[in-house]
C-alpha cells in the first residue's frame, strides 16, 4: 500500500488535530483543581516597613523584658540558658557596642549606660539575603527581611553577611527548651539559621508586630514610605539614628536616644 | 575447571545467603493496606464533611498542593486559598490542616509509614494546633 503525498498531508492535518484536542482536554481537566491564591483582605499593608524606638521611655529594666517575652514567647523562641547556643529575635546589649561609631565623649549619662534594645534591621539592601546560596532568605517587596526555614540548609553565610548579629543558629534541637509552647506558630529544627521576622505572619493578619504591641508606645511601626504614616512624622520631628550607617545597608530600625 | 567443586559449592552458599530475605519471607507479606482515620472531634462537628479539595485530589496531590502553599504564604505573602469550590481557606499546616486532623498518628502516619515515607513537616510544625505539650 502507498501514501500519496494529498493522503499523507490529510493525515498529518488530522494527528495534529487530534494531539490538540487531547491536550486542551488534559488541560481543562488538570484547570478544575487548580484554584488561587490571594492576600489576606486585612492585613496590614505598605510598601516599606519600619519601626521606630525611642529608647528614651524605657526606663525600667522590665520594659525591656516585658518586650522580649512577647517576641519570645510568640515565636517559640528557645532559651538553652548558655550563652554559646542561644537564640535570640530581639535583645540588649550596651550601647557602645550598639553603636560603635557613636562613642562620643561626654556623653550623658543616662545615654551611655542605657541598654538598646536590637532586632533585625530588615535592611534595604540586606548583606545576609545577597550571600545566601538558596534563597532561604529573601527580601519581601514590603522590605521585610523574610526567611524560609523549609529551604535554609544551615550554612550560615548571612550570619557572618549580617553586620548586626541578627542571626542565630540552631545548634541544637530547640523544642524541649521552650517554656511557653505557642501550638499556633511553628519551632525550628536544628541546623537552620533563624531572625525576627517582623511579625510578618501577624502583618498579614492584621495585627501589629508583638513587640510594638508589647512596648505600649515606646515602638512605633509603619509605612517609611508613606509621608504621612505616624512613624515618619516621628521621625521628622525627633533626631534618630541607626546602627551603622556608613555600611550603606539602610536599616529600617530607627533609635531615638535622647532630646526633647 | 580446577577447583569446580569448591566454586560451585561457594556460588551456592552465596546464593543461599543474597535470597536469605527473598525465601525467608514468602508467604509472610501480611501488610494490610493502610486506612487513614478521620476520626476526630472537629471532622465530627462538620455538618459537611469535606476537605479543602476533594478526597481523590488530596490522596494524590496533597504534598504538592502543600508546597504550593508554603510557598504562597511565606513567598508571595498570599495566605489565602481559593480552592476549586471557590472556598476561601486560609494556609496553614499547623492551624487549617492539623485543626481536622488532629489524629496525625492515625491519620497520616498510617500512609506515611505504609508507603516508607518520612516526612519532616513536623520537625518544627506541631500536630496538634491546641495542645501545649507536643514534643
Amino acid at each position: 500500500m502507498s501514501v500519496n503525498r494529498r493522503e499523507f498531508l490529510k493525515y498529518a492535518g488530522l494527528t495534529c488535530i487530534g494531539i490538540g484536542v487531547g491536550g486542551a482536554q488534559l488541560f481543562v481537566t488538570r484547570a478544575k483543581a487548580f484554584s488561587g491564591y490571594t492576600p489576606t483582605n486585612y492585613g496590614l499593608k505598605a510598601k516599606r516597613w519600619a519601626m521606630v524606638i525611642d529608647l528614651r521611655k524605657f526606663e525600667h529594666e522590665e520594659d525591656y523584658k516585658k518586650v522580649i517575652e512577647a517576641c519570645h514567647s510568640i515565636h517559640n523562641v528557645p532559651d538553652f540558658g548558655n550563652p554559646k547556643d542561644e537564640i535570640k529575635w530581639i535583645w540588649t546589649e550596651d550601647f557602645e557596642h550598639s553603636f560603635p561609631y557613636q562613642m562620643n565623649h561626654y556623653v550623658p549619662k543616662e545615654v551611655e549606660e542605657k541598654p538598646v534594645l536590637l532586632l533585625c534591621n530588615h535592611c534595604e539592601h540586606a548583606p545576609c539575603t545577597r550571600v545566601c546560596p538558596t534563597k532561604a532568605t529573601f527580601k519581601r517587596p514590603d522590605g521585610i527581611t523574610a526567611q524560609d526555614y523549609h529551604r535554609c540548609i544551615g550554612c550560615r553565610f548571612c550570619m557572618a553577611a549580617c553586620p548586626y548579629g541578627a542571626r542565630s543558629f540552631n545548634w541544637r534541637d530547640p523544642r524541649p527548651y521552650i517554656k511557653h509552647i505557642n501550638p499556633e506558630f511553628p519551632t525550628r529544627m536544628p541546623g537552620v539559621v533563624e531572625k525576627c521576622n517582623f511579625c510578618v505572619e501577624r502583618i498579614e493578619t492584621g495585627k501589629k508586630p508583638a513587640c510594638v504591641e508589647a512596648s505600649e508606645g515606646k515602638m512605633l511601626f509603619g509605612d517609611l514610605a508613606d509621608p504621612e504614616s505616624e512613624i515618619r512624622r516621628y521621625l521628622d520631628e525627633h533626631f534618630s539614628i541607626r546602627r551603622k550607617p556608613h555600611l550603606g545597608t539602610q536599616p529600617a530600625v530607627f533609635y531615638i536616644i535622647g532630646g526633647e | 575447571m580446577y577447583d569446580g567443586g569448591k566454586i560451585i559449592a561457594g556460588i551456592i552458599i552465596f546464593l543461599a545467603f543474597a535470597t536469605f530475605p527473598f525465601y525467608s519471607n514468602i508467604g509472610k507479606a501480611d501488610i494490610k493496606p493502610p486506612k487513614p482515620s478521620l476520626d476526630t472531634p472537629v471532622i465530627k462537628e462538620l455538618a459537611v464533611k469535606k476537605c479543602v479539595e476533594p478526597k481523590e485530589y488530596m490522596r494524590a496531590n496533597h504534598m504538592q498542593l502543600l508546597i504550593d502553599w508554603r510557598d504562597a504564604a511565606l513567598r508571595e505573602g498570599k495566605r489565602i486559598y481559593i480552592n476549586s469550590r471557590g472556598e476561601e481557606v486560609f494556609i496553614s499546616l499547623q492551624n487549617t490542616c492539623m485543626k481536622c486532623h488532629s489524629n496525625k498518628k492515625k491519620f497520616c502516619d498510617e500512609c506515611h509509614s505504609y508507603a516508607n515515607v518520612d516526612p519532616y513537616c513536623w520537625d518544627c510544625h506541631f500536630a496538634k494546633a491546641k495542645q501545649e505539650e507536643q514534643r
